[in-house]
């Protein structure tokens, strides 16, 4: 599936100021059962969020009112443990673009990537300065802008610059997927195989 | 000649092209799936129009989604039985090998392919499943990806990857009694942290290592990814092939010699040069067990859990949200500790040599009265083993009942759930939060330490029962 073109974004925050955030956290395996993409979002940090009975646990920042916004930022080690692409969906399904963390785990970020969902990492201290900012004025905004690799913190400009592979900058800018570059790629991939082979 | 690793000379011979300042294109030799990381893949070809491309690549099982009793009926969960027959559908679509429920090959992915030789020396593997990492035990590279990394190997037999850093763990010395892989694997998390191998690929080398049996060897490249990395290999030796010879899809007769020629090259070059280096003494280790919610929270399971002022500043917030879910103060022991449920099985302990240790502590014994026990074979084979051997008339006789294979309480998607609040010591790989069902609590050990738990109901040093 063509992936949704990324560029710039502006967005108000969600701080999940929690360390090793893993994949069972993002959406627990009980909630894997589904044989679509959609509807993970409703799962998303299900035992954090909700109680035993279904009822919003309101100490959850994701049912704080006064944090809203397309950017997740989180603590270090973020999307650890279980390959499950479903907790890429589940954070994009619940209408989040950007995650900002220090630190990501590699099979969380290869998915993200490859759903259209971006993870910014940044220095310890820059996370840092963002959850004070969030903590003292919830509606603290970033800018992520992909073009030039580029986070800043609108309310006093602070940037920082943030790495991602040129190619997977294209596909994102562009809104390619990997699937249409392999299957292009059949006939050298044909020829790898018979030399392979010999 | 560069000198080279053994990682370097696996993957830079299936690298088909590369892309500038981007992934390389990796060929893979195979691909295991299961039920739960595949319909979406299948899903996706389907809207694009496109064939599996190599479908005899491919191997398929069910086995995260099954219950573990009474597997001659109906799965009782809609969704899961739904999950199981889209797998069983899909497969049959697309003339993909199938080990479905209840085919004597049946089984754990990560347990399967190496007990039916599908697993071998040199190949690439992938599999939509992190503990993927299992099969680098054979000197392969191994390792999990997502699903539409899985829709990918299907559309093309490649996947997009960019090549990890390199990194060896050394452990010399010989092991103490009652101390398995297990604990080594957990030493060694504990000592690098659940993030210490992000961004590698590692090489497990050492007296310590090679003395190890192939299947505890896959207990170590198993959790591999529970320090970060994306997967773990160990050199192919006699060992390895020792244990090849004559598996079901193992190399036959006539080209065993020529496959021999070609894994006894296999080997990193004595100059290679790696980017980070750990070295363990295996004296070092004993009984582990973990205390809090990430598998670097582990310790010496007579040791006492860090004080909050020996963490640093940043992370203390995180560190007293694990003990508060596990119920535990810093500087306090664990041992002695009451618990509730004992998990034999998975992935990373649910093979026959893992039963044994299990059967062979508990032989004479009882089980605890106020202990749930689940001993949960990793195949239908380690099943039909353990029975042919005896095991499990010791098990009944201590009170305990084996169960049918899959993935169970390791990651609780079916009914296998350990309760809110209750103590589970687990010989899975993951002690995250509600891994083992909501409100869980999860202590990983050894089959060892999980037998002396379940004979005793707390958390007991095998070393004093044997």
């Amino acid at each position: 599936m063509p992936i949704e073109k990324f560029k710039i974004l502006e967005s108000n925050c969600v701080p999940l100021q929690v360390e090793n955030v893993d994949t069972d956290q993002i959406i627990p395996a009980r909630f894997l059962k589904a044989t679509t993409r959609e509807g993970f979002g409703d799962n998303l940090f299900r035992d954090w969020s909700f109680d035993e009975n279904g009822n919003r646990k309101e100490d959850f920042v994701l049912n704080n009112p006064k944090f809203s916004g397309k950017i997740l930022v989180a603590g270090r080690n973020f999307g650890s443990g279980s390959s499950r692409e479903h907790a890429a969906w589940a954070i994009y399904d619940y209408g989040f673009r950007v995650v900002v963390s220090s630190f990501f785990a590699d099979i969380f970020k290869n998915n993200a990537l490859n759903n259209g969902l971006l993870p910014v990492q940044v220095s310890k201290e820059f996370l840092t300065t963002i959850f004070l900012q969030l903590n003292e004025n919830p509606k603290t905004r970033l800018k992520v802008d992909l073009q030039s690799q580029e986070i800043s913190l609108l309310s006093n400009g602070q940037k920082e610059k943030f790495q991602i592979s040129h190619y997977k900058k294209e596909c994102l800018l562009n809104g390619y997927d990997d699937i249409d570059f392999l299957v292009n790629l059949k006939d050298e991939i044909t020829e790898f195989e018979n030399k392979d082979s010999k | 000649m560069k000198a080279k690793t053994l990682f370097d000379k696996i993957w830079d011979s299936h690298v088909v092209s590369s892309i500038p300042d981007g992934p390389d294109v990796l060929y893979i030799d195979k691909h295991l799936i299961h039920e739960v990381t595949s319909p979406q893949a299948f899903a996706g070809l389907k809207q694009r129009n496109l064939p599996v491309f190599r479908p005899e690549k491919i191997v398929a099982t069910a086995d995260h989604n099954v219950p573990t009793e009474n597997q001659h009926l109906p799965i009782q969960d809609e969704l899961s039985r739904l999950q199981v027959q889209t797998l069983i559908d899909n497969c049959n679509i697309h003339n993909i090998e199938l080990y479905g429920l209840n085919h004597p090959y049946n089984g754990i992915v990560h347990v399967i392919g190496p007990e039916l030789g599908l697993t071998q020396p040199g190949m690439t593997i992938v599999c939509g499943d992190s503990h993927t990492s299992t099969h680098g035990a054979f000197g392969n590279i191994a390792f999990g990806i997502g699903t539409s990394e899985v829709e990918m190997v299907m559309a093309s037999e490649c996947v997009l990857q960019a090549k990890p850093n390199k990194m060896r763990i050394t452990i010399e010395g010989n092991l103490a009694k009652a101390v398995s892989s297990k604990d080594i694997i957990l030493y060694i998390i504990s000592k690098i942290s659940a993030s210490g191998g992000t961004g590698y690929f590692i090489e497990f080398a050492g007296s310590a290592i090679t003395n190890l049996s192939m299947e505890s060897r896959m207990t170590v490249c198993n959790m591999s990814i529970e320090m970060g990395a994306r997967g773990g290999l160990i050199a192919p030796d006699e060992t390895t092939f020792e244990y090849l010879k004559g598996k079901e899809f193992s190399p036959d007769n006539k080209s065993w010699n020529l496959s021999l020629v070609k894994w006894k090259q296999l080997q990193t070059d004595k100059n290679a040069l790696f980017d980070k280096e750990w070295i363990f003494n295996a004296e070092d280790i004993g009984p582990m067990i973990t205390y809090g919610t990430n598998p670097g929270m582990g310790m010496s399971i007579v040791g006492n859990i860090p004080q909050l002022n020996s963490i640093p500043k940043e992370s203390r917030d995180s560190f007293q949200k694990s003990l508060d879910y596990m119920g535990f103060e810093p500087g306090s022991k664990v041992i002695g500790k009451k618990v509730d449920y004992v998990f034999v099985g998975s992935c990373t302990n649910g093979r026959i040599e893992d039963l044994r240790a299990f059967s062979k502590l508990v032989k004479g014994r009882k089980k605890a009265d106020w202990i749930t026990a689940w001993i949960v074979p990793g195949s239908k084979k380690v099943e039909e083993q353990a029975k042919k051997e005896g095991l499990e008339s010791i098990l009944n006789a201590a009170g305990f009942e084996l169960r049918q294979p899959g993935c169970s309480a390791c990651l609780a998607m079916n009914d296998d759930k350990i309760p809110e609040g209750k103590y589970s010591v687990s010989t899975s790989n993951r002690n995250f939060e509600g891994r083992q069902g909501p409100g869980a609590r999860t202590l990983l050990v050894s089959p060892l330490t999980a037998a002396a738990a379940a004979v005793t109901g707390r958390i007991t040093n095998p070393g004093d029962l044997i």
